[in-house]
């Protein structure tokens, strides 16, 4: 009975008119229509000082558009069509303030040259210079990984030896509770002529500061292991390696990315002040040559590239982090 | 006579449980400088693959003695044997099963049963057994979940095939079905019984329920408050399996009660 009307209502809702339109992406289309407004914007109002690059910048635009309108025309489906249509409003957004920003200072000069460069000014940089800006990332990236990676490995292995052995912990907890709420960002002085190389004192830096919080937090992760954990397994024939690889680190890895999230955090504010103090590479190194040459444009366009590439290394850890604890529940989706 | 006769005496499959020897047991801990005493002078033993509960007043020390029985803990005074020797270190041969099923969360149903084979070295050679384990606890089909998807009784299933795929000789239980709905209870009390019948292991249960105590078991050691000392033993001089509506077990209870300083509510 039940499933026989269930039936005639769907019969009932497929036979009923239909809107023309109706399987359109509204949002999508209002979409295209914005990037297309600021592409529009941008070739056929006169700019106030002329510049290069502004039909480059209104092609990218219309590109933006005519994928709004291919979702908006088919509906948006499947995966990608999902992943676009959640995008929608933001792609509104974005084209809004594009477009807001060619006007204030492309076309009405409104805020103040050089400090305020116009989109085509970012175009210009990314096409002119981007072997250089390549280049850069790929130093940074390199110094950071190094630096992290030995600054992660000696935390961890520091705060294990502090919660498991108590002689540790006697001898490191007051030279950590000395030295680790200190800046590492002021031992730059001494580190740079201790070290041979600007790169290695980098390094160091880099290590120092993120091995601090992964430190205090594997620690306090050993430390707040449930008791009876350890009690079972021993029960059950564990030895005490067993005990400290598969009881141990285990529960107290919730805590330990907690602490990696804020080794990584600290990691990229000591890369960016290392490369502008001594390293001759690197992204850092790009924004203070951009700052004396007051070439606002390439400053901005590097900013941009750090802001994405933090953003990736932070979202590469909550993957490795929702893989390995996709036991817990009610974790926080990045 | 009669009432030994009715004592069947389980069809054991593996070799019979741990013998248990309790010589004047006396344990004291230290609580802020001064010493609290938990056991006075305790002494029973129990046979081996027999299945006996230890009631009492709660915070008497019935769990302390599971803890000295495990190896978890050292007497301060008297013996400690199981199967004739002092207990040493803990050992996989007695088990001690928790209030709290403290499975770890970060293992699936599957590996948290495998940790005792795992913990020494012999968990691919022990494979069948693990998962002949989990079904003899009704936990077929959830091999791969993980501890915050099960309920409260099938977090303690898993828990209490954690202990038995390491075929221990002596059960330790320590209110394993305390925090258990009551549908839930009963029906693991049954089955805990027919684990028990199955392979002859000698058990130990911790209980505050009377009538879990006298359901389950052969003989019911009774504590006083903290100091525990044996106030009584109980026989429950019936056969397996048993029925809650048995007349018997009402008379048992009231004997049980009355021990415990309950009486007037019957």
């Amino acid at each position: 009975m039940s499933g026989a009307g269930i039936a005639f209502e769907r019969e009932g809702a497929t036979s009923g008119f239909r809107w023309p339109f109706a399987s359109w992406w509204g949002t999508g289309l209002v979409g295209a229509a914005v990037w297309l407004g600021v592409a529009a914007v941008t070739v056929l109002w006169r700019e106030v000082i002329p510049l290069p690059y502004g039909d480059v910048f209104a092609w990218i635009c219309a590109g933006v558009a005519a994928v709004l309108l291919v979702g908006a025309v088919t509906g948006a489906p499947g995966p990608i069509g999902q992943r676009l249509r959640n995008a929608g409003p933001w792609a509104i957004a974005l084209g809004l303030f594009l477009g807001l920003w060619e006007i204030v200072t492309a076309k009405t000069g409104r805020l103040p040259l050089p400090f305020f460069p116009s989109p085509q000014a970012l175009v210009e940089v990314y096409v002119d210079d981007w072997p250089r800006l390549l280049d850069s990332l790929a130093a940074s990236g390199w110094l950071l990984v190094r630096g992290f990676a030995f600054g992660a490995l000696a935390g961890f292995s520091i705060g294990l030896a502090m919660g498991w052995w108590r002689r540790a912990g006697y001898w490191i907890h007051p030279v950590l509770r000395l030295i680790g709420p200190v800046p590492a960002t002021a031992w730059l002085p001494i580190i740079f002529f201790v070290f041979p190389t600007s790169a290695s004192a980098s390094v160091f830096v880099i290590a120092l500061a993120s091995a601090f919080p992964v430190a205090v937090l594997t620690w306090s992760g050993i430390a707040s292991v449930n008791r009876d954990y350890y009690d079972i397994a021993r029960t059950l024939g564990a030895s005490e390696r067993f005990l400290i690889l598969k009881v141990a680190v285990p529960a107290a890895l919730p805590h330990l990315f907690v602490g990696l999230f804020m080794g990584l955090g600290s990691s990229f504010a000591v890369l960016v002040v290392a490369e502008m103090l001594g390293v001759k590479s690197g992204l850092g190194w790009y924004l203070s040559w951009a700052q004396g040459w007051g070439a606002y444009a390439n400053l901005y366009a590097a900013l941009l590239v750090m802001a994405l590439a933090c953003s990736t290394l932070i979202t590469v850890l909550f993957r490795a982090r929702d893989r390995l604890l996709s036991w817990q529940k009610g974790m926080v989706r990045w | 006579m009669v009432a030994a006769a009715a004592l069947r005496i389980p069809e054991a499959e593996a070799a019979a449980g741990f013998r248990v020897d309790i010589r004047d047991v006396s344990h004291r801990f230290v609580l802020d400088g001064k010493p609290l005493p938990v056991l006075d002078q305790v002494g029973f033993s129990v046979k081996p693959g027999s299945f006996t509960a230890l009631i009492g007043p709660s915070g008497c020390g019935k769990s302390t003695l599971l803890r000295l029985l495990a190896g978890l803990d050292h007497p301060t005074d008297g013996q400690v044997l199981v199967d004739g020797v002092p207990v040493g270190r803990p050992d996989p041969s007695r088990i001690l099963v928790f209030q709290d099923p403290t499975l770890f969360p970060w293992r699936s149903v599957r590996d948290n049963v495998a940790l005792g084979p795992e913990a020494r070295g012999t968990a691919k050679a022990a494979g069948g057994r693990i998962d002949e384990v989990i079904r003899t606890v009704g936990l077929d089909g959830f091999a791969s979940a993980y501890p915050h998807q099960l309920s409260g009784g099938m977090a303690q299933r898993v828990s209490l095939a954690r202990a038995l795929v390491n075929d221990p000789q002596l059960l330790l239980l320590d209110e394993p079905l305390g925090k258990l709905d009551s549908l839930t209870r009963l029906a693991m009390q049954e089955e805990l019984v027919a684990i028990w019948r199955r392979t002859g292991l000698t058990a130990l249960l911790v209980t505050h329920d009377v009538e879990e105590a006298l359901f389950l078991s052969q003989r019911v050691i009774v504590f006083g408050p903290r100091p525990a000392r044996i106030v009584a033993t109980i026989d429950v001089d019936l056969p397996y399996p048993r029925h809650r509506g048995d007349p018997r077990l009402a008379e048992l209870r009231r004997e049980a009660l009355g021990h415990l300083g309950l009486a007037e509510s019957w």
